[in-house]
């Protein structure tokens, strides 16, 4: 990969530090007059998401990660691996371990798109959409009348996630979650 | 990189902004006219670079006009004119420094510099403050004001007692400022120091003047010891909420001692010979300073980028 310069780093461009493929978020150029110039730089970990904030010396340089973000739909697990084939056409599919998908497999759904971030042609996170919409497998019956306000009540989702949801909710009922927070939006 | 489309053509300021820089030219015109200080105009292109190994100068093509330097400040000129007996002399330029790019940084701006004849560092540090007064005063009618030493200042919000630290003492907490290692020497850790913890904690709203350097950043300022026995620069930085917006001096006038700092600090450029010549001949005792007018706007006008104080910024110069 290419070495880029502090004056190249800009927002979203890949590099490497420490040995793990980052993202810059930000880029502050830092000159005392009389002194030396800086690049006050904040990374985000794309493994871990962490955001570390560094110094360089301007003109230093970092080499590039080999970083890749596709649009990917889920296919099935095998247990070990979650797999994911390319929606441009290409069939392309990646396998993911468990430690690239982490909490995404609370929302993963056959057929759905995600955006899977390859590093050096290997998965390193799955990312989902900021939406999902996930049928209720189990949850305490629904209370008829109670539409507004009240109480809240556990329910799980076809894909093990369990949601606090409104008391008027149903087995059977497909409901939409922001996967952000983890929180019931709405019925879909 | 520049834009060469055509689709910004337009300038990076609005007309208010076109209007507050012209005003702000002319009260800096009738402070100093008030003042009785002349008004020069020095040359842009200069046989000699900068002799500042921290600023990086650019240069014409050996073709078209021999290589010459564009000016990364008027500072040696404007000591030959000094040199040559002008008296008090001020001027407003342009400058250039390759590479200082960002939001408070435009690798062409304008400086603001001036020299008092007779006067040392906190005379002229008096004089910053009513110029600073007066320019910023729509926005900050109360302007207070805070001298600090360089040592009290590392002391105060940094923890470091900067005169009396092993250089490995320096490091250590510039690397934690830095969040890594970087290949600096003492002097670059103290300016990792200064710009991450001391700047951010300075008092906001007040005119923060930091004087008595480190002997090793004297640049061009004379060195003389502090009550403590210290050796320190008479030379003085003003902050203003988080920016540095000039930078003084009691000047050196000794052309042996000059000749000696080039040869040690000049990163191997060419030292300027009309200026050696021209302290040879003997330079009287003043002190100047120069300053940010763009960065000075900036914060007059309440702006959070210098593009938003230029006309046409670097990209769209």
């Amino acid at each position: 990969m290419a070495n880029y310069s502090t004056n190249e780093f800009k927002s979203g461009l890949k590099v490497m530090l420490d040995n793990e493929p980052c993202s810059i978020t930000e880029n502050e150029y830092v000159k005392p007059g009389k002194g030396q110039a800086f690049n006050r730089v904040k990374l985000r970990n794309l493994r871990t998401g962490r955001v570390v904030e560094k110094t360089f010396k301007s003109g230093d340089s970092l080499e590039g990660a080999d970083v890749m973000e596709l649009d990917m739909e889920y296919l099935y697990t095998d247990g070990e691996f979650w797999h994911f084939m390319a929606t441009d056409g290409s069939f392309e599919q990646h396998g993911a371990s468990a430690e690239a998908v982490g909490d995404t497999v609370k929302w993963l759904k056959e057929q759905d798109v995600y955006v899977v971030t390859l590093f050096n042609g290997a998965v390193l996170t799955v990312t989902p959409p900021n939406f999902v919409e996930l049928e209720v497998t189990e949850t305490d019956p629904g209370v008829k009348g109670d539409t507004a306000q009240g109480g809240s009540k556990p329910a799980t989702l076809a894909t093990g996630a369990v949601v606090k949801v409104p008391l008027f909710i149903n087995i059977g009922e497909k409901l939409r979650i922001d996967t952000r927070t983890g929180e019931y939006v709405s019925r879909a | 990189m520049p834009d060469r489309s055509g689709q910004h053509w337009q300038p990076s300021c609005d007309r208010a902004l076109l209007r507050a820089r012209s005003a702000f030219y002319r009260s800096i015109r009738d402070f100093f006219a008030a003042r009785d200080v002349l008004e020069v105009d020095t040359p842009v292109l200069s046989t000699y670079p900068v002799n500042d190994p921290n600023i990086q100068p650019m240069q014409t093509t050996l073709q078209t006009t021999g290589g010459r330097w564009l000016q990364t400040s008027p500072e040696y000129p404007m000591k030959r004119l000094l040199c040559a007996g002008s008296g008090d002399i001020w001027q407003l330029c342009k400058v250039f420094r390759a590479g200082e790019a960002g939001r408070k940084h435009n690798p062409e701006f304008s400086m603001l510099e001036w020299y008092r004849v007779g006067w040392n560092h906190h005379q002229l540090m008096d004089e910053v403050a009513a110029l600073m007064r007066l320019l910023l005063a729509e926005r900050f009618p109360q302007l207070p004001e805070l001298r600090i030493s360089y040592g009290q200042a590392m002391l105060d919000f940094a923890g470091l007692a900067v005169h009396q630290a092993s250089d490995e003492e320096v490091a250590e907490i510039g690397r934690d400022c830095a969040g890594q290692d970087l290949a600096l020497g003492r002097d670059g850790w103290l300016d990792v120091i200064m710009s991450h913890r001391v700047e951010p904690a300075l008092p906001a709203d007040t005119l923060v003047f930091v004087d008595d350097f480190p002997a090793s950043q004297a640049a061009l300022a004379r060195v003389t010891t502090d009550d403590n026995g210290v050796a320190v620069a008479q030379r003085f930085e003003l902050f203003f909420n988080g920016a540095e917006l000039a930078n003084g001096y009691h000047e050196l006038t000794d052309a042996v001692e000059q000749a000696q700092r080039f040869e040690q600090y000049g990163g191997g450029r060419e030292a300027d010979q009309n200026l050696l010549a021209a302290l040879a001949s003997g330079m009287p005792d003043c002190a100047g300073v120069a300053m940010g007018v763009d960065r000075l706007l900036m914060h007059a006008q309440g702006k959070h980028s210098i593009s938003d104080v230029l006309a046409f910024d670097w990209e769209r110069a």
